[in-house]
This record gives structure tokens, C-alpha cells and sequence, in this order.
């Protein structure tokens, strides 16, 4: 059983953004692995441990210092580490070929995981580009899985609680969800067995991926909304809720 | 020449137009493309006259054969459509529909993508959206000959533009059976709010000490005429209110007019998923939390003073009316 992890190397979604030269950030911050990621990685896991043998392979698109995320889903639990270094950020179609790539050499999948969306770009669409240049059916925001031996049967969350349960066929790209586990992170002597697991690095020009059809360019990045500044409200309960009234009315306009 | 088509992925819920399809439409006009609105399920005379008050100057009604919900079925309709119809630029909405559907067509076409847009320039192929948890306003340009953009529900309010629209229907056989088959769908409880789509949003946390006391934010929203109820990180953590309900970099991220936030102290995480309302109006005891340095409307109070008090009025108010 072969299980790849696509995993992705973002910043601490607590840490703070500096803009630097129009469109990059300030790289000298706290980076991690994205944590719908660390969802994927965990159930890769599990699955692992229903089967015989099996193997968890985790691949990574970044610049080189992401090796440190790579060894955390080392400790995590995958078994190797693939590395695929490029020097400024990469759209999803340049991402997804490279995944396609590195795995397509690597091996033959029987599952692959990713998160969701990371939270850095938010993009939300590598998975469906992976799964189509590796012409497998795709299933995102996946909060169950259950193998079966052509299929696996996924509930995938949709809005307001709404779900849905899919069967799906292997090999097939799989997105998780948040609600799809409690993510196991490593003990001390997992992360010392990690030291000895491998990662292998690659360069995105050695793979020698087709230019894709399309683009998309990050043209500036500029800070999100400048605080607000807020009025207080004072005075009893009924002042409160009577002001409250009004400022819906007039200034919200919602009632 | 030619004016350049832009499909409208159109979204129902239960053969009515979400209201979120109206900013979408007023988001894709006067750009100097001509809109095309595609409907995958049958379009009554209403949904027909809304699209047609909004910009539409065309309704592609597809008729899918099977019918069903499929997410694999579904994209390869509007393929065809869109190849059928020589469309190559497409806008749908970041609902859960089009998250599913947008990605696996931009696939397809090898298109690019921008997901939660919340302002789109055609002429230029720009847009906006948001990046590194919400802290920061990305601008994006796309190239190639197709563009796919996904709106943020919400972020473009609807303006009419009323106009004729021209129907014309589409036929799509479902000849690849795909990966994919849906076993089972299985609706949201009964009152189960969509918190991406809704326009108030009134949302709990710490504060509220239990999952009883969501109540009292139910109550308040019925008598506000109908506002989702969301919640924090610490309330779906507690186990107080399903993760359905959460508000937040790792849970649904929202856009309203207006986000009363009761007993939430405001963490990093929590502002990634509402800073982009229109309002927001804090109810908490504690002045020094942070969400109540960065709010309109600051009510240093006891929600369950307050709640109660503003659910009472409004009542009243509407019986009055």
C-alpha cells in the first residue's frame, strides 16, 4: 500500500507578515506545515497501519529550508521524504505538475492525500490539477475514509453542516477536511527515528515539467484591511439593545 | 469584433437563485464581456427574470442526462457547454458547489483559477484576494487564453441592470461515467445556516459558557429576521456546538454585513475567517480583549444582559409593525 502526502511548507498562521519588494513576505518567521496537512498525514497513518505493508511517502514543493517540514512528517509517521526545491513560490498548475512528476517517478500510488487549501495561498485547486494530470478521480474536503479493495467510500463535508458520502475510485486524490481526525503529533523517540529516514531532493528544473497553458502571477501583495476604530456603546440593557436597534437600521441597513 | 462571453456558473438552492448569484453577475458587467449565465438545473420563471434584472444577456439552461448530483458530471457539463458555446472565461461562487465544480474545470482547461475573489478587473484579468491567513490582499494576474474566477459570496453587492435575456437550452449527455459515484447526500440539520453566504451573523464563544446558551443567539437571529449563528474556535473545541458553526482561519471564513461577536476575545485565527464584514459589533465584559480594540462598535457588557434585552426589543418591534 502506497500512500504519497502532498504536504506544503507555510508560514505559522500566527506569525506576522511583512511585505517586502511589492509581492514576497519576509521569510525570517516561524514556517510549518500547513495544518489540513498535518490532517492528511495523520489518516495516511492510520490507513498504513490497516494494511500489511505499506509505505507513506511525503512530497514537498518549496524552497530548500522546507526540509525541516519534511522531517516533521517524518516524525509524523511517513516512512521517506521527497523534496522538490524551487527558488520563488510556484501557481498550482506549475505545483501540480511537479507533484505529478516527482511521484510519477517515485512510484505507483494506491492513495494520495492533501489538505483542503493552504493557508497561505488559499488557492484551493492543486489537488484537482494533480488529480487530473495523474488522471485519477479527486474528493476534497474528506472528513471519512473507509478502504475498500477497487474503492474507498469518502463523506465529504459541504456547507452548514451538509454532507455528502461518495464512492470513489483507487487510486484517488483525497483532500481532508479538518473534522477527518485528531492530528498524532510526534513523541521524542519519533522524532529521533525520523533523523535516519530519508529525503531525497530534487530540483523543479530537473523534472522537466511541460510549461503550462496558463498563469497566475502574484502581481502585489499589500497588508489586509487597516484596523478598525471602534465606538463604544454604553449605558443600561435597554440603552444598549435600543442603539444596537438603531445602528442595524440606519448604518447597517440589515433590518 | 466580437464582444468577448463570460460564463455565469449560476448556483440554486432547492430551484431558487442564491442572492449571491445577483453580486456575481453585477461583479462580471460593464467589463466589456457579454454575460452568459449557465444554469445545470431547471430554470423557472423567476430564476429566468432575476438573471435577466441582473445583466444576463443570455440563460444557457442545461439539461444534464442524468440529472443528478455529481461533482465529475457536472464540470464536464459545463466543459461542453463552455466549449459548445466558445466560452473561454467562467465565474462562478466560493460555495462549497463551487469549490467542488471551478477546480476541477479550470483542470480541464489547464485554466487558471483565483478562488474568493473579491474584486475582479476582466478587462485587466486581474483580481484580489485574500493570502497568508487573511493578513494580507493578494493581486493576481492571470494569463492564457481561459481565466476561471471564483467570487467570494457576497463581496460585490448586487446592483440591477434589467435587460432582456435570450434562453437557449443545452442538451449534455453524461457519457463519462467518471471516479465518482454519490451514494448518499445528506442535507444540514433543519435551521442549519449557511455562515458563507448569510448577511448577519451573530457568533459565540467563551463567553457563552455552554452550548445551551446558543439559544439565546437562535432567539436573536429569528427576531433579527433570519441571521446565522457562528461560533469560535473554543466553542466547537469545547464540544459546545458542532465545527459546522466555526468561524475561522481553519473553519468557514464569512462575509456579512454585519458580525456580532458575543463573548469571542478575537485571536488571529479567529479574525482570518470575519474580518472582511461589513461591521462588526463586539459584546464582551473583558474591554481589554483584543477584538474590542478592533471593532466599529465596542460593547463592554454581560451578553446575557444584552442578548435577551435586543432579542426583546426587536420582537416587539415586529409585532408593532
Amino acid at each position: 500500500m502506497k500512500i504519497y502526502a502532498c504536504i506544503k511548507h507555510v508560514p505559522d498562521s500566527a506569525a506576522t507578515i511583512t511585505i517586502k519588494d511589492n509581492n514576497e513576505i519576509e521569510e525570517d518567521i516561524t514556517f510549518l506545515m500547513n495544518p489540513y496537512d498535518e490532517h492528511a498525514l495523520t489518516e495516511a497513518v492510520r490507513l498504513k497501519a490497516q494494511h500489511t505493508e505499506g509505505e507513506i511517502i511525503a512530497v514537498c514543493l518549496a524552497k530548500a529550508a522546507a526540509e525541516n517540514t519534511l522531517r516533521s512528517a517524518l516524525a509524523m509517521g511517513a516512512d521517506r521524504g521527497i523534496l522538490i526545491t524551487a527558488d520563488s513560490r510556484q501557481d498550482s498548475l506549475v505545483t501540480a505538475r511537479a507533484l505529478a512528476a516527482a511521484i510519477g517517478r517515485d512510484g505507483n500510488p494506491d492513495l494520495i492525500f492533501t489538505g483542503k487549501e493552504s493557508i497561505d495561498g488559499e488557492g484551493m485547486q492543486t489537488m484537482f490539477r494533480l488529480a487530473r494530470h495523474l488522471d485519477m478521480p479527486v474528493a476534497t474536503n474528506v472528513v471519512r475514509v473507509e478502504m475498500r479493495e477497487d474503492t474507498a467510500r469518502v463523506t465529504c463535508e459541504k456547507e452548514a453542516g451538509a454532507r455528502e458520502i461518495l464512492e470513489i475510485r483507487l487510486p484517488c486524490v483525497l483532500a481532508a477536511g479538518k473534522d477527518l481526525n485528531t492530528p498524532r503529533y510526534p513523541t521524542f523517540p519519533d522524532i529521533v527515528k525520523s533523523r535516519k529516514k530519508e529525503i531525497s531532493v530534487v530540483a523543479l528544473e530537473d523534472l522537466n515539467v511541460a510549461a503550462p497553458c496558463g498563469a497566475i502571477e502574484l502581481i502585489g501583495l499589500t497588508p489586509a484591511a487597516e484596523a478598525r476604530t471602534p465606538r463604544a456603546i454604553t449605558g443600561t440593557a435597554q440603552s444598549i439593545a435600543e442603539q444596537l436597534i438603531a445602528i442595524l437600521k440606519n448604518e447597517a441597513r440589515v433590518i | 469584433m466580437e464582444m468577448k462571453k463570460i460564463g455565469l456558473l449560476v448556483e440554486l438552492n432547492s430551484g431558487d437563485l442564491k442572492p449571491a448569484n445577483l453580486g456575481m453577475l453585477t461583479a462580471a458587467r460593464g467589463q466589456g464581456y457579454a454575460l452568459k449565465a449557465i444554469v445545470l438545473e431547471p430554470v423557472g420563471e423567476t430564476v429566468a427574470e432575476e438573471l435577466a434584472h441582473f445583466g444576463a444577456e443570455e440563460i444557457i439552461a442545461v439539461t444534464m442526462d442524468p440529472p443528478d448530483w455529481n461533482p465529475e458530471h457536472w464540470s464536464q457539463a459545463v466543459v461542453e457547454t463552455m466549449r459548445t458555446n466558445e466560452i473561454q472565461t467562467l465565474m462562478g461562487l466560493t460555495t462549497a458547489q463551487g469549490r467542488d465544480l471551478l477546480p476541477r474545470i479550470a483542470a480541464v482547461f489547464d485554466a487558471p483559477l483565483v478562488m474568493d475573489c473579491i474584486q475582479v478587473n476582466l478587462a485587466r484579468r486581474t483580481v484580489k484576494t485574500s493570502q497568508f491567513s487573511g493578513k494580507t490582499v493578494a493581486t493576481l494576474r492571470l494569463s492564457g487564453d481561459y481565466g476561471i474566477y471564483g467570487m467570494r459570496p457576497n463581496a460585490v453587492p448586487a446592483m440591477a441592470s434589467p435587460g432582456a435575456a435570450r434562453r437557449i437550452d443545452q442538451n449534455v449527455r453524461i457519457t463519462n461515467q467518471g471516479g465518482i459515484r454519490v451514494l448518499e447526500i445528506i442535507p444540514s440539520e433543519a435551521g442549519g445556516q449557511n455562515l458563507s453566504e448569510a448577511d448577519i451573523i451573530l457568533s459565540g464563544g467563551r463567553g457563552m459558557k455552554n452550548g445551551d446558551n446558543f439559544k439565546l443567539l437562535h432567539a436573536c437571529a429569528k427576531a433579527l429576521g433570519g441571521g446565522a449563528v457562528g461560533a469560535s474556535r473554543v466553542a466547537v473545541d469545547e464540544g459546545w456546538v458542532p465545527y459546522a458553526m466555526q468561524v475561522g482561519q481553519t473553519g468557514t471564513k464569512v462575509n456579512p454585513k454585519v458580525y456580532i461577536a458575543c463573548g469571542i476575545s478575537g485571536s488571529v485565527q479567529h479574525f482570518a475567517g470575519m474580518k472582511s464584514a461589513g461591521m462588526i459589533i463586539a459584546i464582551n465584559t473583558d474591554p481589554n480583549a483584543p477584538i474590542m480594540a478592533n471593532c466599529d462598535y465596542a460593547v463592554e457588557a454581560d451578553l446575557f444582559d444584552i442578548l435577551p434585552e435586543l432579542t426583546r426589543q426587536l420582537s416587539v418591534s415586529e409585532r408593532l409593525k
